[in-house]
């Protein structure tokens, strides 16, 4: 189970990486949302990975999973979403101040 | 209640109140301030008796004491003296500035920045830490930038501003090394421990580099040469701040700051060498070039840097009375220029101009003020009865008492009295060629006397110039002995403040500058001469520009290398960095890959979710051109993404992500109506190639880390948060407790950083108009009904359901997976869904929430709730919760931390419809009003 993570953290890394060197504003929003979306799960993982034993205090619990990286991740989605929403925001701005989608703001 | 923390705070909660109080009238901002200022008065003038029982009173906030850091403040006379000029003064600038700021200047903004700087300036004098005085010294250097740059539509105003900053911020920087150093050598940052230091600093090593920073500082910020230029330059401001600034209050930091280190750096030849050398340079040049500025705030500029030369002077000097002549000159001078700046305002304002060579024989006009101007100006030049006399005469009998102890000692005299002449020869034209000397010249309209109050702050000071001049011994003795005692840390000495004291060399030095001021005036031609040739050919100022200049063309130069570049070499250098520290961490480390953890077995459901996830993420990649597939295809892995976190027992995480995920499909898909939907196919085959090998890189990097990690054993510091939730937090789900309670201060940095980024959007969306495409990409119109009405119905329906749901989520939070985060998103969805299907305007008629409003209010209640924990005596944010027997229902407990946990509610349902909703508006503003929905306006 932890190479089938740690594969799946580092695919979505690479497919954000590529998306982020594209050329056009769009797919580089989606890349960064992939990249956001493989740190957050490597920093849920650094809790190791826990099945059926959510950090929930109950009497019947044999034990819990790791809490904090999990408080961590879940402020850390939050903020992935506003950052993604500026950011998509920004584009549409370029493009409304400059005519066009390249992140360089101009066509090459 | 601690009182001196106080008087600082109080200032700076009149800015904003001045700030406030112009809705009422555009006198509210200088009563509200001059209230304010009262009060503070009152407050100081509360705990006075302590410094003349001799007493220094210390009042400590304890922070980091550690690194001895903490907010203390210490009143001791000269702090006294020092925070009674502030305020006394400063009540009189707040009455003249009414009266001197004409209709079309915000007096507002006027006000805040004057009682910011007035806050600032108390905070240095009352410091008890030395940091601490570091950053209120920082403060007055960026509050006079706003001061000096108040008329912003003027270029001159704004150089002078950006000079002034530039020049005294600059000195604040050495001061802080030189600060940092000084509390290195004694071991505390607490004045009452380096004022005991004294010898100890002395002999240390660094001391002269030490004393060189912290004279840095000083001689910036009271404009001594070769520093002084920026002075003059601040004479583009409002002449208030003028008078406040740049006679009584800011220019004397550097003073003050001399004066309170004075038991710690004097007494050696470095400090009588540089305090008094550069203080005596300063004193001679400043009156020299006084005398031929034609404007006459400019004289004045030059005179105010001459007279603070001539303190430094006394300070470089060093003798306990010359320390008595200094305190007793800073009253004085305090005095005499503040009421001399406010009547060359008065003719300013009256008289249409400040060019001597155009204001002639404006006695016959304006005789009352005329009377005023030339009070204080006899007792800039020393005259007899007036109080500038006093303290000059003290400086001329020390300079004479020294002169055995020094080579050259004999020319300390001899310059002072040539700088006395100078003194009293541009006093003499300030008078002369502004009251008589014949009549105006080309004045644009005939000058007459202002209104009957705007004199009464001048009418005071001279009042206080002349009283002072004529009875020292009864009106000024006890604040100047409190004021010396501080200064010098001990009793002050046997001094006596007679205007008498017989026949004494002082007198003569007196006598001989009086006639030969008045020679020199008569006979000024050659030297105006000289002067007109000389035509600021050494002038600073320009050196400051070329240097100024040619640090902007450095950085043009320079910026090309950091943000010229395409971005996409800039993410190329970023991954390259990030590979390199990764691979030198690695193999520096010398530990092997992989740990020894016990794996976990692969199930087929996970298998199938994992392959499914990394299927539709490279998908996404393959197909990102076509855009409107590849945004369904990130929704896919969000949702592989949120089917894991469930997998591994984070059930809040999970509902996070789904819910997030729905409203940044909404956020994208709104988004890319604006875009291309489609993008060109402009990349080569080699750079797909070269893009292909760096991202495979990445990522097998990033998934070779994470293999490190999930093979190493488990340690974790969550056992404590597990322990304490329910006894120490009182709640169940740990996660939350650990957002709500323990780590509530990260999370209401997290909603603030949230906020702030809602708010960013907000300001790039506004006037934002974007063409948007008549037809889609298979060349198909619109649909004309944009709203079906079945979907409006149903969501009207579902509406209550949604908003109950989220309630429940909100509720349950503190015990079982849910929250404020989660239930926000999920109001935020149920809200954007009435938008989606009835339309903008349609809903924001039947909900007129004010966004900004819900996320200020929710961050006032997070803040709210830790402020309550800090009035009760706890630390901020402590929670507390307790259980309540409800009728039918039983047991329920509450806990503080829900009405935290509101705010973060509140914050995320502002942001996320802030978002959305103007981003849905922006639609509109480019494409006129949508039809209506089903049930209609």
């Amino acid at each position: 189970m932890e190479a089938l993570i740690a594969i799946f953290v580092g695919w979505l890394t690479a497919c954000g990486v590529y998306l982020m060197l594209r050329s056009r504003t769009f797919p580089v929003v989606l890349g960064l949302t992939l990249i956001s979306y493989a740190a957050n799960l490597f920093l849920f993982a650094t809790g190791r990975l826990t099945t059926g034993q959510p950090p929930v205090i109950a009497k019947e619990a044999a034990g819990y999973a790791d809490p904090l990286p999990q408080a961590l991740v879940l402020t850390a989605i939050v903020i992935g979403f506003a950052m993604t929403a500026f950011v998509i925001v920004l584009a549409l701005k370029a493009r409304g101040d400059l005519g066009n989608d390249h992140v360089d703001g101009e066509e090459p | 209640m601690m009182s001196l923390p106080l008087v600082v705070l109080l200032p700076f909660l009149g800015a904003p109140l001045a700030a406030w109080s112009v809705r009422f009238g555009r006198l509210g901002a200088p009563w509200a301030s001059g209230g304010i200022t009262l009060v503070t008065l009152l407050v100081l003038l509360g705990v006075a008796e302590a410094p003349f029982a001799g007493r220094t009173m210390v009042e400590r906030l304890p922070w980091l004491g550690s690194a001895g850091l903490d907010l203390a403040f210490r009143l001791d006379g000269l702090g006294l003296l020092f925070a009674l000029l502030i305020l006394g003064i400063g009540l009189l600038v707040i009455f003249y500035a009414r009266y001197y700021l004409e209709a079309e200047d915000c007096l507002g903004r006027f006000y805040t920045y004057l009682m910011l700087f007035m806050g600032a300036m108390l905070g240095i004098v009352l410091s008890e830490n030395l940091v601490q005085l570091v950053v209120f010294w920082e403060l007055t250097s960026l509050t006079s930038f706003l001061l000096i740059s108040y008329w912003q539509g003027s270029e001159e105003a704004r150089r002078a501003a950006r000079m002034s900053l530039v020049v005294t911020g600059a000195g604040g920087l050495a001061l802080l090394a030189g600060v940092v150093m000084l509390g290195e050598m004694v071991g505390s940052y607490a004045l009452s421990d380096v004022l005991a230091a004294g010898d100890q600093v002395r002999a240390h090593p660094w001391y002269l580099p030490m004393l060189t920073l912290v004279l840095l500082g000083a001689f910036t910020k009271s404009a001594q040469f070769p520093f002084h230029f920026w002075l003059p330059a601040a004479m583009a401001a409002p002449t208030p701040v003028s008078a406040y600034l740049h006679s009584a209050t800011m220019v004397k930091a550097g003073v003050f700051l001399l004066a309170r280190l004075f038991p710690v750096l004097s007494d050696t030849p470095a400090w009588s060498g540089l305090v008094g050398g550069f203080g005596l340079a300063t004193f001679l040049l400043g009156a020299y070039f006084a005398l031929f500025k034609h404007d006459i705030k400019g004289l004045l500029a030059y005179s105010t840097i001459s007279h603070l030369g001539l303190i430094m002077l006394l300070l470089g000097i060093g003798t306990p009375l010359a320390a008595v002549a200094a305190v007793f000159h800073i009253i004085n001078h305090a005095t005499f220029k503040a009421s001399l700046f406010m009547a060359a305002g008065i003719i300013d304002h009256e008289a249409g101009s400040r060019d001597m060579r155009k204001l002639n024989g404006l006695w016959k006009y304006m005789p009352h003020t005329a009377l005023l101007a030339m009070v204080a100006a006899a007792s800039m030049a020393g005259v007899p009865l007036f109080n500038g006399f006093l303290s000059k005469e003290m400086l001329f009998a020390e300079a004479v008492g020294v002169q055995t102890q020094m080579a050259f000692g004999w020319l300390l005299p001899v310059v002072v009295t040539v700088a006395g002449v100078f003194a009293v020869a541009y006093s003499l034209r300030f008078i002369y060629e502004t009251f008589f000397n014949g009549e105006p010249v080309g004045l644009e309209h005939t000058p007459h006397e202002p209104p009957r109050w705007m004199k009464v702050p001048v009418e005071i000071l001279v009042l206080l110039c002349l009283v002072v001049g004529i009875l020292p011994a009864l009106t000024v003795e006890p604040i100047l002995a409190v004021g010396v005692s501080g200064l010098l840390h001990g009793p002050a000495p046997e001094y006596s403040l007679a205007i008498w004291h017989g026949f004494s060399p002082a007198l003569l030095m007196s006598v001989l500058a009086l006639a030969g001021g008045v020679g020199v005036y008569a006979f000024r031609a050659p030297l105006f001469a000289l002067a007109e040739r000389m035509g600021g050919r050494f002038e600073a100022v320009r050196f400051f520009w070329r240097g100024h200049d040619g640090l902007l063309r450095w950085a043009d130069r320079a910026n090309p290398w950091q943000d010229g570049v395409s971005l996409t070499t800039m993410v190329l250098a970023l991954v390259g960095a990030g590979g390199i520290v990764g691979l030198a961490g690695h193999l520096g480390g010398g530990s092997p890959l992989a740990g020894g953890a016990t794996p976990t077995p692969l199930d087929p459901v996970s298998l199938l979710l994992g392959l499914g996830g990394i299927a539709a993420a490279g998908a996404a990649v393959v197909l990102h051109r076509r855009r409107l597939a590849s945004v369904i295809l990130l929704g896919a892995v969000g949702l592989v993404i949120a089917l894991v976190f469930i997998r591994f027992s984070a059930p809040d995480l999970g509902l996070t992500q789904l819910s997030v995920e729905v409203v940044t499909l909404i956020l994208l898909l709104l988004a890319l109506y604006f875009l291309p939907q489609h993008g060109p196919a402009e990349d080569g085959a080699a750079r797909c190639l070269r893009d292909g090998v760096v991202a495979g890189l990445a990522g097998l990097g990033v998934g070779l880390v994470s293999w490190a990690i999930l093979t190493r054993p488990h340690e974790t510091i969550a056992d404590y948060f597990l322990e304490q939730a329910k006894p120490g937090g009182g709640g169940a789900n740990v996660v939350n407790v650990i957002l709500v309670d323990f780590r509530g201060f990260d999370t209401l940095g997290e909603i603030a950083v949230l906020a702030l980024a809602g708010l960013g959007i907000f300001a790039m969306l506004q006037h934002l108009y974007l063409p948007g495409p008549a037809k889609d990409h298979a060349g198909r119109g619109w649909d004309p009904d944009r709203h079906p009405p079945i979907m409006a119905s149903l969501t009207r329906l579902l509406l209550p359901l949604a908003l109950l749901v989220s309630f429940f989520i909100f509720l349950r939070g503190h015990q079982l997976p849910g929250g404020g985060f989660i239930a926000g998103l999920v109001t935020a969805v149920a809200l954007i869904m009435q938008y989606l299907a009835n339309g903008v305007s349609w809903t924001q008629a039947r909900l007129p929430a004010h966004l900004h409003g819900i996320m200020g209010t929710g961050l006032l209640v997070a803040t709210g709730t830790g402020l309550v924990a800090m009035a009760l005596g706890y630390p901020f944010l402590t929670s507390t919760f307790d259980y309540f027997h409800w009728p039918l229902v039983g047991e329920v407990e509450l806990a503080s931390a829900l009405a935290f946990d509101l705010g973060v509610y509140l914050v995320v349902v502002g942001t996320t419809l802030l978002v959305l909703i103007h981003l849905g508006m922006v639609h509109r503003a480019s494409h006129g009003v949508s039809g209506n929905p089903v049930g209609g306006q």
